[in-house]
């Protein structure tokens, strides 16, 4: 078989991507050209279609993929404020995959910390963060005033020029926030890679998901 | 001049509005010709009124059917747009048919409002078309109600399309009988109506369970397909998968070989009671419609009636009559049964 079970795969770009890559290996995948070929988005004789991590939701939901990976951070980014919040993504969460560990922290600068001073004397910490619905819906269930400030690029610029007291982010070592004189103050989940599927693929394409999963449950 | 309209509403100009008025008048001839009266009832609503149906007082996943605009009248009042027309038509029933004898059959083609994230298929002002099935009692009228929507889906011309055939109390009474504590159950079903499957396990594997029962809860709701799902089912969830059974005995062979059995089907509006369907079509990502039993809402109106009915999304049904037609990718995996 080509294709995995006759499913179309959102697979994501960056950090999960050669994990992935193995695992769909590991799954009896032809995966020379998708490994050689960083340029290309679209491997259909593989069914697999590339993206960045946080687009993978968006195409499994609309169905234009029937199965993807991503990480839990992507995730709880696009459903942050639980069930009741429209903009959620409707997909299915199916299996923890378990590599891609990193744990979203809320970190400052090194030394007393600035963000409790600010909240002690100004009643309000800013946060830097790429994640601006899990930073806001963590603040608020630990009963903090924040105000939340979103950016696109390296974070641990933020704190650094003074423009906020934290930041809250992903990190897997620690590396990066130490190099930049952060210390991690607060661990607030652990993510992992997730297999998601779409709703109406995930009835009407059964046997094949299944099937999948239990491959993937026994390895 | 460019001047906006408000987000998740459209303009529908008269190409799109000859191809949907196909669609509502072969709809429409199903309903009336299977003796199901079309009734209009107000976009606006007392909110005290529409609250009885506690929509707002369920939990997950009831959001997006919950009333999301609100507006007063010059008395102070607070009404609210629709956000179905199911508890609009269990209102009409209490009040203006409080004698009738039932069954009492209705239909609608009708707007109603909700706040959802804007996107294809999903607009905040959604054209339903669907019917209400009063006072015929599981399982004829749950038969009955499947035996319409597939000669609706017919007669439209939609040709890929299956049921999903679940029970809203499945999984409630699987958590009962299985020992889970009372104060564990809302976390449980809020994960499986999130479609969470990884989170449900997390939270089963706090829970203190017997690993077989562990197992169960969370491979019961994944189990979906054809009528061997009902066979393999254990005994805990023998009643609801009996009832499904009853059911698809009534079905005549071409409707019934539409269904899925889905043990996880979790509608997101709270009022269900019994049996529950959605309709999915190869050619799009959503479902197109669905509905199910709710035999304890006619009550909160003062008609203490079961009920069953459906509503199908019109666009959604435009969509994916439009994927078949260009015979998308998605329709190449499943055609019909």
């Amino acid at each position: 078989m080509r294709t995995l079970n006759g499913l179309t795969i959102a697979v994501p770009r960056g950090a999960l991507f050669a994990e992935t890559v193995d695992l769909l290996e590991g799954l009896g995948l032809d995966t020379v050209e998708l490994r050689s070929n960083d340029r290309k988005l679209l491997f259909e004789h593989i069914g697999v279609i590339t993206m960045r991590p946080s687009d993978v939701p968006t195409y499994v939901e609309s169905g234009a993929a029937d199965i993807g990976i991503t990480g839990k951070d992507v995730l709880l980014e696009q459903a942050a404020q639980g069930s009741g919040d429209p903009a959620r993504r409707v997909v299915y969460e199916l299996l923890d995959l378990g590599y891609g560990r990193c744990t979203m922290v809320l970190a400052s600068k090194a030394g007393p910390d600035p963000a409790a001073e600010a909240l002690r004397r100004l009643g309000v910490m800013r946060v830097a963060t790429k994640y601006p619905r899990i930073a806001a819906r963590y603040l608020e269930e630990t009963g903090r005033q924040a105000e939340i400030v979103e950016v696109k690029g390296s974070v641990e610029l933020a704190p650094l020029t003074g423009m906020v007291e934290a930041i809250v982010d992903l990190t897997a070592t620690g590396t990066t926030l130490r190099e930049h004189d952060l210390i991690v103050r607060e661990e607030i989940v652990e993510c992992t890679a997730r297999l998601i599927a779409n709703p109406v693929a995930h009835k009407l394409r059964a046997g094949p998901i299944d099937d999948l999963l239990g491959r993937l449950r026994a390895a | 001049m460019i001047h906006p309209i408000p987000s998740g509403t459209r303009d529908v100009l008269p190409d799109e509005t000859r191809e949907v008025r196909a669609i509502t008048d072969a709809l429409r001839k199903v309903f009336e010709g299977h003796g199901y009266g079309e009734v209009y009832t107000p976009a606006l609503e007392y909110e005290s009124v529409l609250a009885r149906a506690g929509h707002t007082a369920r939990g997950a996943g009831s959001a997006d059917a919950q009333p999301a605009y609100r507006v007063f009248d010059e008395t102070g009042a607070v009404l609210v747009l629709r956000s179905d027309m199911t508890v609009p038509i269990a209102r009409v029933v209490a009040t203006r048919y409080p004698t009738v004898p039932p069954p009492l059959r209705f239909c609608y083609l009708a707007h109603c409002y909700r706040g959802v994230r804007p996107q294809r298929g999903q607009p905040r002002e959604l054209l339903q078309a669907g019917i209400e099935l009063i006072g015929a009692p599981a399982p004829q009228g749950t038969a009955e109600a499947l035996r319409v929507l597939c000669a609706a889906l017919d007669a439209v011309g939609l040709e890929g399309y299956r049921i999903g055939l679940g029970d809203a109390s499945l999984f409630p009474s699987l958590m009962a009988s299985l020992g889970v504590p009372a104060d564990a159950r809302a976390g449980l079903l809020g994960a499986l109506a999130q479609r969470d499957f990884v989170e449900l396990e997390q939270a089963l594997s706090e829970i203190e369970l017997s690993a077989q029962a562990r197992q169960l809860l969370l491979e019961v709701p994944q189990r979906r397909g054809g009528p061997e799902v009902l066979d393999a089912s254990a005994t805990a969830v023998a009643d609801a998968a009996a009832n499904m059974r009853q059911v698809h005995d009534l079905l005549d062979t071409d409707v019934a070989s539409r269904v899925i059995f889905d043990l996880g089907l979790v509608r997101s509006i709270g009022y269900y009671t019994g049996a529950v369907f959605e309709v999915y079509d190869p050619a799009l990502g959503a479902p197109i419609g669905g509905g199910g039993r709710y035999d304890e809402l006619l009550g909160r109106y003062g008609r203490s009636l079961p009920a069953v009915g459906f509503a199908l999304g019109v666009e959604r049904l435009h969509i994916a009559l439009a994927g078949e037609e260009r015979g998308e990718p998605g329709q190449a995996h499943a055609g019909a049964p």
